[in-house]
């Protein structure tokens, strides 16, 4: 394959604090490799920065393979780029052409607060884990793995929900800044599995009672948080999580 | 210093319940008396701070990013061990033992081992109860595969993303106890040093990742499960944010460090493809089950795969090991690929590279069942290279990948610091001189769902403690300690970027301290690596403020830490004179370029005990005692 190296610009946002007003500005990046990361050529404006005695741009990343869930950002208005089925780590700059300029803005949600440039905080998610996203089991005394029977089809459905890496792209690309699908994820995927049966209702209910004060708008079908979820997670995990809370409500 | 491992005596079967007996217990009315921190939330962290929360003790629990879920432990693919023999193939534990044992080319200890094939048939039934997906069949039980190394079936995997499975089951636990106010999670902190008063492990100096501030913490226990120290080679397949500062600087307020240079070099990853390159992605070595390892037989055989035909090509695994074949454990396959490489026979443009086939795996079983077994590693490949490993072979290489090597534990899990815990991949005791596949997620969490809740109690019902506030001289010296350090870092104002030093402690120790080692080189290292880290201190550029975010500051003490563990990597492999697993000493093989160990005077865990970086490290031995499995050459043919 011919590879031909690319002159980006890029419009970033940079917010020193959380109580900064924050704002665009614009940089140059060039001899960007088409096999390299988006976060990659991120690290080449970073370094040329520090170089220059400037103010290297904050953005969470970890493991680079798409699994942490620790990236996430907005390029050209869609929550991790262009590609779907992706983080933005995953990302190639080959989805992009020469002189292409690319806006990068974090994630927008009043439930998570920038803290600096594209860095927000996303401890409403472990709250609302800490409500009901777990099985209650003490370390030890459980039975035997094999004494429990699991469909292999609701196990396959199971681990579809549980593919979701917290990331927050779906509050993100949300109009309404809602979070049904990450908690439509973790009720279906315990829901789906028999170990999750006996505490099914106090978890839906916790779990969405926490959604709604942490500030999360409400789901209104619009779909985007699937188009942009990197482990594709399908909407019927929100049509389940609604079930679900009705059951609690009966 | 005697070096007591503190092994339990009686046969092998019958150690841990006996120390489980003998060991000390806390009244449970007495827990909620004890505070433990725990730095770390991966397998081992987490599964440490939920279980020790259930049991009533006060836990403090610290990561470096936004959540507890995002800890590396979620880049393993492969699966996790256990002795289950759910595949009726002859599995038992004294197999996974055995296995364990060999696979790590008898460098671990025997009880440790043992221990830990016991209690992974625990694991998998806690996994399952807290509903981690496991793959299951059509009847609704397991599907198990074998896996690197392994000739029965007895890893359970979840897709091609069980850790991920596994940490969030761990981490489902502990925000349960971090909402019954158990556990208290402290995420964005950065350990930067350990508190010691009496010469007791009591606390910990963090910063704060997003305001910067400096808080100091007490315990009476301190557990750290920070992970390995592989991102010392700059390259490798950790996250970007996983260091080894945590055990480093315990190691420099008096942890012995085991066993440093022994590292784990994975043998299928993706390709570098340039010096832009962050990471390299590891792909699992389940892929190995049904892909064929090739390359062209010829030299400089430029043609495109596909073009060349079976007789120029060279299954060298097949060939050179009949009865493992591609499945041999991974220091062999990735020692085999960079002998092939060196020979000129390696594949693409680079030439750094093996062919991993599945030409013949999808004529036999179909796409769609290859599909189902490896989807999401084919994804992940076409992703990252653009080729479509259906159609194509994927190029793989070598990449470092894990560390046997840590800080030094005795069978309680407590370092040389009375007080000081290490856990999972940050201490050196299971997986001697190689870990076989699916065994790290084992043995995370094994120290920390099975083995710590116990011998912590012992430790803390068994010991006396000074009360002690943040306010005593202990705490103020390391924070003041720690605050002149960045200071210091942030002064320096030199020509040369905490990156590019990075690179440059990376490329020494994958040069000189890598997949073959030898007098030569590793002296050249230990004399280079000193010169690096006086030049860091003169001419380091660190950027911004520590009273805000600022990655860069937080790199550059991490980077600085490697510089120092470098050197201590480099001189424990110039005194292991032997070869053993994955640190191969070319000085020291057989007729057929097999690592050749030398049992009669390498026997032995390496502690090495730190004086202060002008002086030298002294050597402490811990002898391995081989009472139950006779040492052998490994033999993979």
């Amino acid at each position: 394959m011919e590879n031909k190296n690319l002159t980006i610009h890029l419009k970033i946002w940079r917010q020193k604090n959380s109580s900064d007003k924050g704002g665009f500005k614009s940089y140059t990046v060039h001899d960007v490799n088409q096999d390299m990361s988006f976060l990659e050529m991120l690290d080449i404006l970073n370094e040329d920065l520090i170089k220059k005695d400037g103010d290297p741009i904050e953005f969470d990343n970890d493991c680079r393979e798409g699994i942490c869930g620790m990236c996430g950002l907005v390029i050209n208005g869609t929550a991790h780029g262009p590609r779907s089925g992706t983080t933005t780590c995953e990302l190639r700059m080959r989805e992009f052409e020469d002189g292409d300029t690319i806006v990068v803005e974090p994630w927008r949600a009043k439930a998570f607060p920038v803290q600096k440039d594209l860095v927000v905080d996303r401890t409403a998610f472990d709250r609302i884990m800490a409500k009901g996203g777990f099985i209650t089991v003490r370390t030890g005394g459980v039975p035997e793995a094999r004494s429990l029977l699991v469909q292999k089809e609701k196990s396959d459905e199971a681990m579809d929900m549980a593919a979701c890496i917290g990331c927050g792209a779906c509050v993100a690309a949300c109009p309404n800044a809602s979070a049904a699908l990450f908690v439509g994820a973790k009720i279906s995927h315990l829901a789906l599995l028999p170990q999750g049966h006996p505490e099914a209702k106090r978890r839906a209910d916790q779990m969405v009672a926490q959604m709604d004060a942490e500030l999360f708008g409400t789901c209104s079908n619009h779909g985007e948080c699937e188009a942009v979820c990197p482990k594709e997670i399908s909407i019927t995990g929100i049509a389940r999580m609604r079930r679900e809370f009705w059951k609690a409500m009966a | 210093m005697n070096l007591d491992a503190k092994i339990p005596t009686g046969a092998l079967e019958g150690k841990w319940d006996k120390h489980r007996f003998e060991m000390h217990v806390v009244n449970p009315a007495n827990k909620r008396k004890f505070s433990i921190i725990v730095v770390g939330t991966g397998l081992a962290g987490a599964s440490a701070a939920a279980s020790l929360g259930e049991l009533g003790y006060n836990v403090k629990n610290f990561c470096i990013q936004d959540s507890a879920r995002r800890a590396h432990s979620i880049g393993a693919q492969g699966g996790i061990n256990a002795a289950k023999n759910y595949q009726n193939d002859g599995d038992s534990i004294w197999r996974l033992f055995y296995d364990t044992i060999k696979g790590g080319d008898y460098r671990a200890r025997e009880a440790n081992v043992y221990r830990l094939a016991q209690v992974s048939n625990e694991i998998i039934d806690q996994c399952v109860a807290q509903g981690v997906p496991f793959a299951r069949e059509y009847g609704g039980l397991f599907a198990n595969r074998s896996f690197g190394g392994a000739l029965v079936s007895r890893t359970f995997y979840a897709r091609g993303q069980t850790g991920q499975q596994l940490l969030l089951g761990a981490y489902s636990a502990l925000m349960r106890q971090v909402g019954e106010g158990t556990v208290q999670m402290y995420p964005r902190h950065e350990m930067v040093d350990l508190v010691l008063i009496d010469g007791k492990a009591r606390g910990i100096i963090t910063r704060n990742i997003v305001s910067g501030e400096y808080e100091s913490h007490l315990a009476d226990a301190v557990i750290l499960a920070t992970g390995g120290y592989g991102t010392a080679y700059y390259l490798s397949t950790l996250a970007i944010n996983s260091n080894a500062s945590a055990i480093w600087r315990a190691h420099k307020k008096g942890a012995f460090f085991g066993n440093p240079c022994y590292v784990q070099i994975h043998p299928t990853c993706i390709p570098r493809s340039g010096d832009y390159q962050s990471k390299l992605t590891l792909m699992s070595e389940s892929l190995r089950n049904d892909g064929r390892v090739w390359v062209p037989k010829n030299k400089d055989d430029k043609r495109a795969p596909g073009e060349i035909p079976e007789e120029d090509r060279d299954y060298y695994l097949e060939r050179r090991y009949p009865t493992f074949g591609n499945m041999v454990p991974r220091d062999v396959a990735s020692r085999n690929a960079k002998a092939v490489c060196d020979e000129g026979r390696g594949a693409g443009d680079t030439g750094l590279a093996v062919y991993l086939d599945f030409a013949s795996a999808i004529e036999r079983l179909g796409k769609h069942t290859i599909e189902e077994r490896y989807g999401n590693l084919f994804e992940m490949y076409h992703l990252i290279t653009d080729e479509n490993a259906y159609d194509v072979p994927m190029r793989i290489y070598p990449a470092v990948h894990y560390t046997m090597g840590g800080i030094w534990v005795d069978y309680n899990l407590m370092s040389t610091i009375p007080g000081l815990h290490v856990l999972g991949e940050a201490n050196f005791s299971d997986h001697g001189a190689n870990r076989l596949g699916a065994s790290a997620l084992m043995q995370g969490l094994s120290d920390g769902y099975f083995v710590i809740p116990y011998t912590i109690g012992d430790y803390l019902a068994g010991t006396e403690l000074k009360k002690a506030t943040i306010e005593d001289d202990a705490f103020k010296a390391a924070l003041s300690e720690a605050k002149q350090k960045d200071q210091k870092l942030l002064s320096i104002n030199g020509n040369k970027t905490v990156k590019e030093f990075h690179r440059e402690i990376g490329s020494i120790l994958w040069e000189y301290v890598g997949m073959g080692r030898n007098e030569k080189d590793l002296k050249h290292a230990i004399q280079e690596i000193p010169k690096l880290r006086e030049e860091f201190w003169q001419n380091v550029k660190v950027v911004g403020t520590s009273d805000s975010m600022n990655k860069n500051l937080e790199f550059a003490g991490r980077v600085a830490d490697y510089i120092e563990l470098a050197e201590l990597m480099a001189i424990d492999a110039l005194h292991r004179k032997e070869s053993c697993g994955g640190h191969f000493r070319e000085e020291s093989q057989t007729e057929e370029g097999e690592a050749l160990r030398d049992d009669e005077n390498f026997s032995f865990v390496s502690a090495w005990e730190f004086n202060g970086l002008d002086k030298e490290w002294t050597l402490h031995k811990e002898s391995l005692l081989f009472e139950n499995v006779i040492p052998t050459q490994r033999s993979y043919k």
